[in-house]
């Protein structure tokens, strides 16, 4: 899986699979990634009621490990990492000196010396070399690990009873964010109850090698309660229903945790300094000011907001789209959307988006737009 | 997928039934259906409306992206799919059939619409 830049996209060890079950393919990030196998709200659908299948090897990992490991993490990012139990994992960002996002990730504790991050594929260098920066001075070594691992997600409501039929591990016992090595199928693998669909599920990192065997594995095990692969499409619209923010969507470097609604994620009170620490101080504090809000908008109309397009109200522009798309869930169109604040209120009325020139009238609601029942 | 031998079709898609009394039918290729995925919004030309080849008369919106309808000939609408504006999801499961578009009075004949097997070779080329 090693490739030169000037190589073309890089491809999963699950790649010909997935052309044998007829993906259609699209480039994401530099890797060619199952867009979606058949009709990306049928697969929808499927994670939402049973269970659906992603390859998910784009995602970057970096481990770091050594006796400062935790106090490199403390120091990069802006979580408590070091607060974080052995086989829990917590969701954070790593943010530049002013505040602005580099990237959200997620941090694994694997042992108590030893963490993996995964940072987005279309991060992962930029985290890669800041963790490497950051990391002068501690008693830690940052590895590119991003070759080391495939990604395959079961998710949905069926995935606990599809993963249990395959392992030994205590998976009751696994709770949401938590994650402990194990064997799936007979390969070794390190289960993570997370995921980003807005269901219940698992992530399962595995060495490549083995990917191929794991996924066959799994649909098999998937087969007789509707288990079905599923592309990045029905991936977008299933986070983008959970409320969940998309790098380059919701979180730009432009932006600090607290302005996209994040801040909660932001430790002060965690030991020692981290890079931010002072830009994000006076973001929290100006946080009061009325800066722009993260919403919900459902439409009223069929029409299909996109990323960029402006929401007027008042016959002026008060803030931008940052993710739209059809809901199959809702049945209605739904967006993520910065507005000022006057207009974030639930229940807001007049707003509408500027569809191609045409104002489509739009409900301000507070996300997320689908919570499931536990 | 196999492409109906007695339409004809644009280099945009779309294709185009024998006329009837002057009408033709007018619909996106399954081609073009499975590149855009699943259709969730239609905005078609209005009936009564003239449209010119190759020139944008509508929209048609999947999970993905929007994209411009285009007609392969010019001419009248002379009536529009209620079931397609209804269930948009028909453009996916019968482009040929219960998805079609529009239908068309055609005012002048179309120049450089492709067969079945040329359409064919076209999108593999």
């Amino acid at each position: 899986m090693s490739s030169s830049p000037t190589a073309g996209p890089r491809r999963t060890a699950l790649d010909a699979l997935h052309r044998s079950l007829g993906a259609t393919m699209t480039d994401f990030a530099g890797w060619d990634m199952p867009l979606r196998y058949g009709s990306e709200r049928d697969e929808h659908n499927a994670v939402r009621t049973r269970a659906g299948l992603f390859d998910l090897s784009h995602m970057g990992e970096i481990t770091v490990t050594g006796p400062q490991a935790a106090a490199l993490l403390d120091h990069a990012l802006v979580g408590n990492i070091g607060g974080v139990s052995t086989g829990r994992a917590r969701y954070t960002m790593i943010c530049r000196e002013d505040g602005g996002i580099l990237d959200d990730l997620i941090v694994y504790r694997l042992a108590d010396t030893e963490y993996m991050v995964v940072a987005n594929a279309s991060n992962a260098q930029v985290v890669l070399d800041a963790l490497v920066e950051r990391a002068a001075g501690f008693d830690a070594e940052v590895r590119d690990d991003r070759d080391a691992y495939a990604l395959l997600a079961v998710q949905g409501p069926e995935s606990p009873g599809i993963v249990k039929g395959l392992t030994d591990a205590d998976l009751d016992g696994l709770k949401y964010y938590a994650g402990l090595p194990g064997t799936v199928a007979g390969v070794p693998a390190l289960i993570a109850r997370t995921g980003y669909t807005g269901e219940d599920g698992f992530e399962l990192f595995v060495k490549p090698e083995h990917a191929v065997e794991l996924w066959q594995a799994l649909t098999e095990a998937g087969e007789g309660v509707g288990l079905v692969p599923c592309g990045l499409s029905c991936r977008d619209t299933l986070r983008l229903e959970a409320g969940m923010p998309l790098y380059g969507h919701e979180l730009t470097t432009e932006l600090t945790p607290f302005d996209a609604g994040l801040g909660r994620v932001v430790k002060f009170e965690k030991e020692g300094d981290f890079v931010g620490r002072a830009a994000l101080r006076e973001a929290a504090e100006n946080a009061n000011h009325e800066p722009p809000v993260l919403v919900g908008l459902i439409a009223e109309g069929r029409r299909v907001p996109r990323a960029g397009y402006p929401v007027v109200a008042d016959g002026k522009v008060v803030g931008q789209v940052t993710s739209g798309a059809p809901s199959p869930t809702l049945g209605k169109p739904i967006a993520m959307a910065y507005v000022d604040a006057m207009y974030a209120a639930p229940g807001t009325t007049g707003v509408a988006v500027d569809i191609r020139g045409s104002h489509e009238p739009y409900e301000v609601v507070a996300l997320p737009f689908y919570k499931r029942s536990k | 997928m196999s492409n109906p031998q007695q339409l004809r079709y644009s280099k945009e898609h779309e294709w185009l039934s024998v006329a009837e009394d002057g009408v033709s039918t007018v619909g996106i290729t399954e081609h073009a259906a499975n590149a855009l995925g699943d259709v969730v919004y239609t905005q078609l030309p209005e009936v009564g409306s003239t449209v010119a080849a190759g020139e944008s008369c509508g929209e048609l919106e999947s999970t993905k992206s929007v994209s411009d309808l285009y007609s392969p000939v010019s001419g009248e609408i002379t009536e529009v799919n209620e079931d397609v504006v209804n269930d948009p999801s028909l453009v996916n499961t019968a482009p040929f059939e219960g998805g079609w578009l529009f239908k068309v009075r055609i005012a002048e004949e179309p120049g450089d619409l492709l067969s079945a097997d040329e359409y064919t070779a076209f999108i593999a080329g």
